[in-house]
């Protein structure tokens, strides 16, 4: 009986392992297949239209759906950075009456979960939907590392609102990531206005950092102390802890020890919750100035972190230096959703999605019955070529390494601790409220 | 026995190497140490605040831990689904104590505040706890051994997404009792007064329920059906009865926890169970699984060594970043347990029925 056991058992081992292994490939080649079937009866079916792109092309027939996907954070703490992007699109949606060339537009959504892991998961998935043709997200950087190399290689596209870790977009990235533009900004300028402000406006000399592993603070928080250091500060502490820590009381005394003034955690919300929620109670750290960054720019950061947010700051992008209409977005979001943004990045999402749709006005073939054809190259080259598109978030050009924002940092200081009172866009009682610059 | 020479070179052999593996690992830690006690970066009173926030998250684990060990006492079972009993009592604590902050009474009240959610919690954790027992656990006990532990791997699943479905993946916020604001001051060093209670509490759990394994009459059964079920039955001991009650007793351990993590942390969520539960396992095998003073002792000597180890000896050994390699240090103390004393801290060594 018990060998038995252990020889079924071994068995279900070997079979998902084999199963996993088979799992990456296998993901892609449908991709590829159903490619070649699916350009080849356009070739002769349709005299009017022959598909030559270099990697296939997304035929769409007359009361079939335009397909696009959003990919991002959609659970966990930090669900409200994904959500918030998830409506700039549907906004976007919206805006052109739901639809493209007389096809309704269907947006399907998957959840990467803010780890390279699920990112992964996700991007796997929507690489081998050939129906799709182009895609927003993802939140966070680590989806983006973890993601993008299927989304390039199935010839899909993808724009990310709110990525911001600054080597996605380096010149020397990679081939996997052709695939992959943004509209955020890149934390070379983030980082580099943190550091001004705590040495120009706080006049602070002495700053520590902690980060969480994720791709995106690692990043965030080495820019800050490159760029403090060069100002002439003293970076007293780098600390780094789990992304499913709690107790963040060691970790702070250990910073106490080093006599910060300023100490910057670009986290993520559970443990920028859990560190601001801790760090009053730390001897030592009871009057450091503490500051976040734009992944904790979310009204549950109050919620974690509970009184102690209070006069904390945060960088974010300069909702007032948009050159766009966002002040009309924000009544558009306030009609549809009602409350206030939950996080930081809408209109980049917005401009994404508009960007991405520009595009396909200008690539796609219509034919006399109504089928679009959409060549997938032509469409990546018609993003990248991006140029002087008016955004909501400003005027936005997309560089040959996949940048098309417009990077304005503001730092703003939140004033009321209660997450209901959360309204950065409010003209009367902002909170968080602008300070600098 | 008589054994081949060829064999006994290779007990020796074994037994030269695991000494030097003792050996090695004592002296690192040691090297470590001293270097980070000479480097002096520490205050006195940074050390005493490090043990102490040791204590208080340890004793998190060790009220968590008393399940996993209460049932695997009685049953032979791993219930992996523990984590989230400990979850379920946070949730319901949060909700009852939401209602009673809006309602002024925690301000007025600040003990009731406290107990108020703390029973409430222990009610709704021990509830579900009994639910998964009679449809998880029960008709699979006469089952080998794993099914009952990928059962409970899936009420585990099934209690995190059930309660992801019903309240969202977002974080609540529990309400904060204000009166625990601040410092006591104890021998002249100043420590959070939640800590305290959090430890205190924790104590006064674990002594009632310790009390009530020695003293009642039901916690005699529960040694009884856990020496031997089956003889346990024949002198009239409604077995199935005092199973259900060590899932309920130990639940309620959990759930008390969950109030008292919510009140250290204020953060509740469908997932704050997971990465607790696994500690807290972790704890129990440290101090010896089955054993109820193993439990404790596990619990607070994970949290201590989980606060302190970084900054004592992984600073000392110039590692960059100490705080990310915590769960290295829980987790290489339950490999080095498990190799050197597989019995724990406290545990007795299992006959070969038991284990």
């Amino acid at each position: 009986m018990n060998k038995r056991l252990l020889a079924l058992l071994s068995l279900l081992v070997i079979a998902s392992m084999a199963l996993a292994a088979c799992g990456a490939p296998a993901a892609e080649e449908p991709a590829a297949t159903e490619a070649m079937t699916e350009a080849a009866p356009a070739a002769t079916e349709a005299a009017a239209f022959e598909c030559t792109d270099e990697f296939r092309c997304v035929e769409i027939a007359p009361g079939e759906p335009i397909h696009i996907a959003y990919w991002g954070v959609l659970s966990g703490a930090d669900s409200s950075l994904g959500e918030d992007s998830k409506r700039g699109v549907e906004i976007a949606i919206d805006d052109i009456g739901g639809q493209l060339f007389g096809h309704d537009i269907l947006l399907t959504t998957e959840d990467g979960g803010c780890t390279p892991e699920g990112g992964a998961t996700a991007a796997a998935k929507l690489a081998s939907d050939t129906s799709l043709v182009g895609l927003i997200g993802s939140s966070c950087s680590d989806e983006t590392v973890g993601g993008i190399a299927a989304i390039t290689n199935a010839g899909l596209t993808t724009i990310s609102p709110s990525n911001t870790r600054p080597v996605l977009t380096d010149s020397a990235r990679g081939p996997d990531y052709d695939g992959y533009l943004r509209t955020a900004h890149s934390d070379a300028f983030q980082g580099k206005a943190v550091a001004e402000f705590a040495y120009n406006f706080l006049k602070v000399t002495k700053a520590a950092t902690i980060h969480d592993g994720s791709a995106y603070a690692q990043a965030l928080q080495q820019v800050f102390a490159d760029e403090f250091v060069k100002l002439g500060g003293t970076i007293v502490a780098q600390e780094a802890v789990a992304k499913d820590a709690t107790d963040m009381k060691p970790v702070l005394t250990t910073i106490a020890a080093a006599g910060p003034e300023f100490l910057y955690y670009p986290v993520f919300v559970a443990v920028g919750g859990y560190v601001t929620a801790q760090v009053r109670d730390v001897a030592g750290l009871e009057n450091v100035y503490i500051a976040g960054s734009d992944g904790i720019f979310t009204a549950d950061l109050l919620k974690g972190g509970g009184p102690n947010t209070e006069s904390m700051y945060l960088s974010s992008p300069d909702f007032s230096a948009f050159t766009g209409d966002y002040a009309g977005f924000i009544e558009k979001h306030t009609a549809k959703y009602g409350g206030s943004t939950l996080s930081t990045f809408h209109a980049h999402a917005y401009d994404a999605a508009n960007i991405l749709f520009a595009a396909l006005e200008q690539v796609a073939v219509v034919d006399a019955d109504g089928t679009v054809h959409v060549p997938l190259k032509a469409l990546r080259d018609a993003i990248y070529a991006t140029k002087d598109f008016q955004g909501v978030t400003g005027n936005l050009s997309c560089s040959a390494s996949g940048d098309c924002g417009a990077p304005v940092i503001a730092v703003y200081e939140i004033v009321n601790s209660d997450p209901a009172s959360w309204n950065p866009a409010s003209a009367d009682a902002p909170n968080p409220k602008k300070i600098w610059p | 026995m008589r054994t081949s020479l060829s064999e006994r070179f290779l007990d020796l052999a074994v037994s030269v190497f695991m000494w030097g593996f003792r050996i090695l690992i004592v002296s690192v830690i040691l090297f470590g140490t001293i270097s980070t006690i000479l480097a002096g970066k520490y205050t006195s009173e940074q050390w005493i605040d490090f043990v102490v926030q040791g204590i208080s998250q340890g004793s998190l684990y060790a009220l968590i831990a008393l399940g996993y060990t209460m049932v695997y006492g009685i049953l032979r079972m791993i219930n992996f689904a523990h984590g989230d009993i400990f979850m379920t009592g946070a949730f319901g604590a949060y909700f009852i104590a939401t209602w009673l902050n809006n309602i002024g009474f925690i301000d007025g009240n600040p003990l009731l505040g406290l107990l108020i959610p703390i029973l409430f919690a222990m009610l709704v954790s021990s509830s579900i706890a009994m639910l998964v027992e009679r449809i998880a656990y029960r008709p699979l006990r006469g089952a080998p051994r794993l099914v009952p532990l990928i059962s409970a791997i899936g009420a585990s699943f099934f209690l995190e997404y059930a309660f992801r479905g019903f309240f969202g993946p977002g974080v609540y916020a529990y309400p904060p009792i204000k009166a625990l604001d601040g410092d006591w001051v104890i021998l002249g060093v100043g420590i959070q007064k939640v800590q305290i209670v959090v430890a205190v509490a924790a104590a006064a759990m674990m002594a009632i329920l310790y009390s009530i394994v020695m003293f009642t009459k039901t916690g005699k059964a529960m040694r009884a059906v856990s020496e031997n079920k089956d003889t346990a039955a024949l002198m009239g001991i409604d077995v199935n009865r005092i199973i259900v009650s060590t899932f309920a007793i130990g639940a309620a351990m959990a759930g008390a926890a969950g109030v008292l993590n919510s009140l250290m942390f204020r953060q509740v969520n469908f997932f704050i169970g997971f990465v607790p539960g696994i500690k807290a396992f972790t704890a129990a095998v440290l101090g010896g699984i089955g054993n109820i003073p193993g439990a404790m002792v596990g619990g607070l000597v994970l949290g201590i060594f989980e606060s302190v180890g970084p900054s004592l000896f992984l600073e000392g050994l110039g590692i960059p970043r100490p705080y990310q390699l915590k769960d290295a240090i829980a987790y290489t103390m339950l490999v080095m347990i498990l190799l050197f004393r597989p019995s724990g801290i406290l545990g007795e060594r299992l006959s070969g029925k038991k284990a």
